[in-house]
């Protein structure tokens, strides 16, 4: 049942992000983009993750996509010109592949090694995953996270100073 | 049974077919959003290796890698609104201001 699962979204996920690359619409590209970050939250799902999951949908397919949609249809763009065949596509085509057999070939000839912590199954399941995500989060990376605060107060203002007429 | 390679294999996949996007389209949102399939396929990364080596540490990660998108997103899409106010196209051939 779990892999049937894992075959069929990992199948969707694939199929909408090449559509992501593919389609001439940037409004379709951003559908399909969602339908990506929804099986990703699948797939963190499967991975015992439930906090994930959800910080996925809420995040990225609510916050980040409303602003990607907002941004296309503000510009309110044609349709994508038909692309003229350039040698660009192919190298892009080649790196691209190139990237996915080295992954490949590491994957399959390496072995993810470092197992036995201390996050069990069970200890997600009695502790809940939220919890654990709180204590690690504001116990073993406040500074970090202080700094994330303060990362996102400086992209605010660069927003808005950006996107003003006259500074 | 689900080993932690396919969920590495998997999102292998993801970021070539994020990486064939950034290189060959010229809209610069669509750039963008392949972005996004790469950072997203990264994460899958980070979650499936965590739950591997049973540590919390990755998830933090992917806590950080979404803030920074969420303000990647912001400031980029704002130059692309700057930008498409000067020169009435968010094409990437036409960001050539700054070609010597």
């Amino acid at each position: 049942m779990e892999v049937i699962l894992f075959y069929l979204t990992a199948t969707v996920a694939i199929i909408s992000a090449v559509f992501v690359t593919q389609c001439r619409n940037p409004v379709n590209s951003a559908l399909n983009l969602i339908t990506t970050f929804l099986c990703l939250a699948v797939f963190y799902v499967m991975l015992e993750s439930p906090f994930m999951a959800a910080i996925q949908i809420m995040v990225y397919a609510g916050a980040i996509m409303v602003l990607i949609v907002f941004v296309i249809m503000l510009l309110n763009l044609g349709l994508a010109v038909k692309e003229r065949y350039t040698h660009g596509i192919a190298g892009a085509g080649v790196l691209a592949a190139l990237v996915l057999f080295v992954a490949n070939y590491f994957i399959r000839y390496g072995e993810a090694t470092g197992t036995g912590g201390s996050v069990t199954s069970e200890v997600i399941s009695s502790y809940g995953h939220t919890e654990l995500i709180g204590r690690a989060m504001f116990v073993d990376f406040l500074l970090p996270f202080e700094i994330a605060s303060i990362l996102l107060l400086v992209a605010i203002i660069g927003a808005v100073i950006l996107s003003k007429r006259e500074v | 049974m689900i080993t932690v390679n396919h969920y590495l294999l998997l999102s292998a996949i993801l970021f070539a077919i994020g990486t064939f996007g950034v290189l060959t389209r010229k809209n610069a949102i669509v750039i963008f959003m392949c972005i996004e399939v790469m950072l997203n396929s990264v994460n899958l990364t980070f979650i499936a290796l965590s739950r591997h080596v049973g540590n919390m540490d990755g998830q933090i990660f992917v806590f950080f890698v979404m803030t920074v998108a969420a303000a990647e997103a912001a400031v980029g899409l704002a130059l692309m609104i700057a930008f498409f106010r000067n020169k009435e196209s968010i094409d990437t051939d036409d960001f050539n201001m700054l070609k010597w």
